[in-house]
Order: C-alpha cells, then structure tokens, then sequence
C-alpha cells in the first residue's frame, strides 16, 4: 500500500516538475523566433520571470522524495545515468544565469549572446527529459547488484547494451521538445498581447500537427519496444482512460485555442502533459527501472521502496508541506494572473 | 587518480562553490528584514529604496545559489551512489523536507518581493521579504540536520542487508549536534551579510558619494556584526567545540595538532603540523588553554592522536589543521573590528574614522574564508568516516563511475564555475556601482 502510495505522490512530483517547468522552457525555446524588437522579448521573459524558479523547485523536491523513498531507485539511476544529468545540471545552470544576467546586462551584444544561450539550454532540456523517460522506458543494463552504468551512445539501437541515445530515446526527445514547446506557446497566448499573442497563436496549429504525429510514432515505437507496457491496461481495461484522455486532451488543445479560449486551452496541454506521465508511469508499474537483460534485474518497487515507519512518517509531513506548498502556488500565480504589461520593468 | 578522490573533489569542490551564495543569501534575507521593519515604522522612503537595492543583490545572489544548489543534490546519486543507497531512508527525508518546506516558500515569495512590490500593500511586501527570510533559514536548518546526521548519527537502526532506518523522526531532526551546527553555521551567515553591508557602505563613504545610503549600510551592517561576531564565538562556537571533543575526539585532536595526549594541553596559535615527525614545527602555544576551553579546568587532559589507531586519524590532517585555525585567526580579527566600529558608531565617529572605513571595507571577503574553512574543519574531521563510526568514504561513492567519467565532469564544472564567478562579480559590481537611488538620481 505505501509502496502503491509513494508511486504515485512521486510521479505527481514528476508531472508538477513538467507542466510547470515544461512551459518556461516552452518559452525558452519560442522567445528566439517569436519577439521582434527588445519590448517583445522583454515581455515574453517577464512572463516567466517571477515563476521560473518556483516552477524548478518541482524538480528538487521530486529529487528529494524519490531519494528517500526508493533510495535504490535514485542510488542506481542517477549513478547510471550520470554524463546525461550531468549535462542537464550545465544546461540548468545556463539557462538560470543568462536569464538572470540579462535583467542586468543592457549592452546589446550581450544580449543576443544570452537570449541564444538561454534557448538553446532550454531546447536541449527538454530533449533530454524526453530522452530520459524513455530510457526508463527502454530499460537500461541492470546489474545483479542493482546498478549500471550508460555511455552517452553506443550503436543509436536499442538493445541488451543500449546508450542514452538511440532512435527510440531521440523519438522521446523530440515528443518532449514539440510537447514543451507548444506548452509555451499556449502559455504565451495566455499571457501576451496584440502582435506578440496572434504570433504565438499562430504557432500553435503546426506544432499541434507535428506533436499528434510524434505522440503516435512515440505511442507505437514504445509498443514495439516494450510490449509488456499493455499489460496492465488489458488487466484493468478501464485504465484505457488514460489513452483516451490522451487524445481528448489534445483534441481540446486545438478546439479551445481556435475558440478563443487561452486558458482553456493551455489547461489541456497540462492535461496531456499529465496523461501522457501517467500512461508511462502505469504501462512500467510497479517496475521503476526496467532492466534490458530481463525482469530478474528489475528494480521494483518493493525492492527500492524504504522502510514502513520512514515512509509512513513521511507521509505526514509530504501531505502537510505539498498542502503548504500548493497554497504558496496558487497564491503567487493569482497574484501574478492576466497579461504581462508591456515596458513595465520589475 | 584514484575514483575516490575524484569523487570526493568533486563534491567539494562543488559544494565550497555553492555555499558562497546561500551564506550570504541567509545573512542578508535577516538584514533586509531588518531595513524594511524601520522603513514600514519610519515610513523613512530611503530605507526601503536600500531594502531594494539589497533586494536586488539578494536576488543575483539567490539564482547563483539556486543553480549551483541544484547540482549537490543530484551529487549524492551521481557520485555517492552507494553511500545513497544505503542512507536514503534516513538522510533522504530531510533532504526532501527542504524542497518541499523551504524552496516553494522562498522561490514564491522571492517572486512577490522581487516584482511585487506594486501589486502588494506595504505590509504584504514587508511579510513576504520575512517569507523569504525564513525560507532560507528553513533551507539551512534541513541541510544541517542531513550534516549533523552524517557527524554524529542517532535515531537510526542498521538492517540486516546495512541499509538504515528512522527510528525516530523528531530526534533526526533534533539531533543535539545539528541544533549546535545550525546556530553557528546561522551565525555564520549573519556575519557574512552584515560585513558585505558594512563594506559597501564604508565602500560609499569613501567614494564621498550616496552618504545617506552609506550610513544606513553601516548602521546595520555594525551592528549586525557586532552582535553576530561575539555570538560566533560564545556561546555558539564554544559549545559546537565542546560538543565535538565528546563526539569526535580525534577530529579535535588534528584541529588542534595535538599528536600526544596532554594534561593541560595548550593552544596552538600558529605553527605547522608535521605528520612525519609528528609535532608542530615553529609553534607558537598558550599554555594550559585547550583543555580550558574544552574541559573547564587547566588541568584536564586532552586526547591526543596517538590515542587513535592510525587508519582513524583524519585522512587530510595539515589540511584540518589549518581550516580550523584560519577560521578561529579571522573569527577574532571580526570580533575585534566590530567591536571597535560599534564602539566609534555609538560615540558618533565612526563615518569619518578612515581607517576604519578602510578595514570594513577590505574585510568583507573575510568571512566567506572563515565559513568555507569552518565547514572544511567540520567535513575533514568527520574523515575517514562518511557516517561517523559506521560507513568509511571509501565505501560510499559510486565505483559505477570511472574516474575518469568523474574527472570528465569535474573540470566541466570547474570551468563552468570560473565563468559564474566572474559574471556573479561583474554583476553585483553593476548594481553597487548603479546604487539604490531610483535610476538617474545620484544623491
């Protein structure tokens, strides 16, 4: 029961991490193409500006309760994966400062220098949480003793001795770049005005396209690879909900932009977001971390998870601080809700 | 190389880096709290532009202390794989009480403080800048408790496969010796805030520029230090001290360089520690005074090194001799200069008093040396041990990474690091430079 519990209050960590991050770095990829003139970018970044750091905290906390309750899980995966999130913590590290520094810096060439960093960070990011989730997916060569480790690529195939980077895993980087994408630009529709906003809106229609074709090559490409991913949706057919969802979600996407409908439809990209999470999490569970060599090395759930009186002390305060947490959320985005005012500084 | 020392270089290195921000990100969210109560009472309106303009350093500080912070938490996964594993049950949990307690509460009211301050009432505005104040605090106290745990581990239960459990949540998180750690290491960080203000207050009036500005820094940043200086050392420093000769008698005996076991042992003022011939070379020593401070009495006898099986010792002895004593030299050196600049701020001097201008203002690097060679006497002394008295570090990093995937990553985040620490100083030079008068008035 914990073990079923802490699954899912950290794959909630996971989808808070994506749909909140997901549109910042959204926006990181589209400011580069979207805004014009210093006014426009000016206003795209504002419209994260107050949030981004909030949004990035997801992935913190998440990290942190991955890591106390399923301590193998988090020992094993971050050990193996290691020049990939390695990579990711410089992309972070990139994309926090020259966003920073461009509050600060008012010289014009530093600026192009900057906006481009902050882009190309951003693209790469969601590349590699795309990749990252279908690494998980794929399984990676699992150890006896629970551990591994992944060169960054081997023969780009999935197979018994797969790299990070294989057809499959780039397939899940693209999904994750178009997804996030899109997720921004919907965000940006939101929270823009006048040229900026139908600009963005624009945007949406071809990037819905390619993100429908992706999600289907993604939906048969992991079908093909891990065929046992049905399983628990033919043991309890109703889950069929979350495919479903799926596509109702990113039907709505479209419906409610075209219907004038911003937040609407920016709500649906979270939704797809948040079906698309769950339909991985529940096609690997209670596996956490497939492994390639075969289901004797799966590192399951009841091998990582910890002991019953941690996870039950933790349950206390998790439901306490997240309560906590959620309220700060809610409060700063209301306070912070509408279009962002062109050329007031902060 | 071996992958055990890379691994632990990288820690270090990373970590020393990153703990330049948050002490000062905890010492000033204190002292901007402070500038914005006297504005909301006075409703004195350069009190709040300073409270902004510190805002603003606060909040370069802040990411810079956010994107280093990101990397130590995935580090005890990446490079301490095994040590994780075995410890996530305990140490994980307040490593995930600090996401969840302090980073949304800081990183929601940073945002309110930083581009809220006309959407909010004055009151919201003065909360929020106390918000972020306890979040960092918040931080802090979780961060110390996973340390201390490391130090002096209690509440715990070994399973039969060596994995450790909770045993009890609230003496994890109040363990004796993080209560001690945390006061010092808080007080740490007020010190370090309150010299940066002083400095740049003392750095204004001896520009002749932005005078009311600097009196306010000074006021503060002095005061402040004064009282944080003193505290430094009693009682916080005096009972963490005392508190680790108990726990860890050897750690004490290579602060000190204390190889034989002595009665009345005497303190070391300066000298340097030879391991080959197992004495201080050139030393300079007050009698009688270790074992006072530790004991109480002059006559006490202190355990020396040779006490302790040599695969015990502290792996990198001269090195923890010399943090401890680099922090207790400048420690004094604080006292003594805030001491002094309180005493000429109360008689009404100390704005024209140069001299002592100068040394506020040259001094401001200072405490982030006394800081990070505090936390090198806390972490090198725990050595050999990763968890003192149960797991050794060689047997906690992940020997799934090679040393030289680890190297690979090391110097990529050595010169990442060099990069980050000439913007960070470029940026705040900018914004001391520019100043808190509102844009295109120089006072």
């Amino acid at each position: 029961m914990m073990g079923f519990i802490w699954f899912w209050l950290v794959a909630v960590m996971i989808v808070g991490y994506v749909v909140l991050d997901g549109f910042d770095l959204g926006v990181g990829v589209l400011h580069l193409f979207l805004a014009r003139n210093e006014a426009e970018r000016s206003v795209t970044l504002r419209s994260i500006g107050p949030v981004w750091d909030g949004n990035e905290v997801w992935l913190l906390a998440g990290g942190g309760t991955l890591y106390f309750a399923f301590p193998l899980l988090y020992a094993s995966a971050f050990s193996g994966f290691y020049l990939p999130l390695m990579i990711v913590l410089w992309l972070l590290i990139l994309r926090g400062i020259s966003l920073e520094l461009r509050n600060h810096l008012e010289m014009g060439v530093w600026q192009s220098l900057l906006d481009g960093v902050f882009g190309l960070a951003s693209a790469l990011l969601t590349i590699f949480y795309g990749a990252a989730l279908a690494n998980v997916i794929r399984g990676v060569p699992l150890q006896t003793n629970g551990y591994f480790f992944l060169p960054l690529w081997t023969t780009w195939t999935p197979g018994p001795q797969p790299g990070i980077l294989d057809w499959y895993t780039v397939i899940g980087g693209l999904v994750a770049l178009v997804a996030l994408t899109l997720h921004g630009a919907l965000w940006l529709v939101l929270k823009t005005e006048g040229e900026l906003e139908a600009r963005a809106r624009s945007l949406v229609k071809p990037l819905w396209i390619a993100l429908l074709v992706l999600t289907v090559v993604s939906l048969i490409a992991t079908i093909a690879i891990r065929p046992s991913g049905l399983d628990n949706y033919n043991h309890y057919p109703v889950t069929y909900i979350v495919p479903a969802g799926v596509v109702a979600s990113l039907a709505l996407i479209l419906f409610w932009n075209r219907n004038g409908s911003p937040l609407k439809a920016f709500l649906a990209s979270c939704v797809y977001l948040f079906f698309m999470l769950a339909g991985a999490c529940w096609a690997l569970y209670p596996t956490l971390l497939p492994a390639t060599g075969g289901p004797a090395n799966d590192i399951t759930l009841d091998r990582a998870l910890s002991g019953q009186h941690t996870l039950a002390v933790g349950l206390a305060w998790w439901i306490f601080g997240m309560a906590l947490a959620a309220t700060y959320v809610v409060f700063v985005y209301s306070r912070f809700k509408g279009k962002v005012e062109m050329g007031a500084g902060h | 190389m071996s992958a055990e020392l890379i691994h632990r270089l990288h820690f270090a290195f990373t970590v020393t880096f990153h703990y330049l921000f948050p002490q000062l990100t905890m010492g000033l969210g204190l002292l901007i709290v402070v500038l914005k109560t006297v504005a909301l009472r006075t409703g004195d309106a350069s009190w709040d532009r300073a409270a902004r303009f510190w805002g603003r350093i606060f909040a370069i500080n802040f990411v810079f202390g956010v994107v280093t912070g990101i990397p130590m938490e995935f580090e005890f996964g990446t490079n301490w794989a095994r040590f994780s594993r075995l410890s996530g049950g305990v140490i994980g949990q307040p490593l995930a009480m600090e996401g969840v307690f302090s980073f949304f509460l800081e990183s929601a009211f940073l945002g309110l403080f930083l581009y809220g301050e006309k959407r909010l009432s004055k009151t919201m505005h003065w909360f929020s800048a106390v918000m972020v104040w306890l979040g960092s605090w918040i931080s802090g106290f979780f961060i110390i408790v996973t340390d201390a745990w490391m130090q002096h581990p209690v509440a715990y239960e070994r399973m039969p496969d060596g994995h450790f459990e909770v045993l009890s949540f609230w003496q994890l998180l109040l363990n004796p010796w993080g209560l001690l750690q945390y006061a010092h290491n808080m007080t740490g960080a007020v010190v370090t805030g309150s010299f940066v203000m002083a400095a740049v207050g003392a750095f204004y009036l001896l520009e002749g520029k932005r005078r009311e500005y600097a009196e306010i820094f000074l006021k503060v940043g002095v005061i402040g230090g004064a009282v944080s200086t003193v505290m430094i050392i009693f009682p916080t420093g005096d009972l963490h001290g005392k508190y680790v000769a108990r726990n860890q008698p050897a750690a004490i005996a290579g602060m000190e360089g204390l190889f034989k076991s002595t009665t009345g042992a005497g303190i070391v003022l300066m000298g340097q520690p030879n391991e080959e011939t197992q004495q201080i070379d050139n030393p300079i020593v007050v009698n009688d005074v270790l074992s006072f401070l530790i004991y109480g009495t002059t006559k006490a006898e202190v355990k020396g090194l040779d006490q302790f099986p040599r695969d015990q010792w502290p792996t990198a002895l001269p090195l923890l001799y010399y943090s401890y004593h680099i922090m207790a030299g400048l420690g004094t050196w604080f006292v003594a200069l805030m001491l002094v600049s309180a005493l000429l701020l109360w008689r009404g001097k100390l704005f024209k008093t140069r001299w002592v201008l100068w040394a506020l203002l040259l001094s401001f690097p200072l405490p982030y040396i006394a800081n990070t060679a505090g936390w090198m006497t806390a972490e090198l002394g725990r050595q050999p041990w990763l968890i003192y008295g149960l797991m050794r570090t060689s047997e906690g990093y992940s020997d799934m990474v090679s040393a030289g995937n680890g190297l690979f990553t090391l110097l990529g985040f050595m010169g990442m690091y060099a990069l980050l620490g000439l913007l960070f100083t470029v940026l705040v030079y900018r914004e001391i430079a520019r100043g808190p008068e509102p844009k295109g008035v120089l006072a």
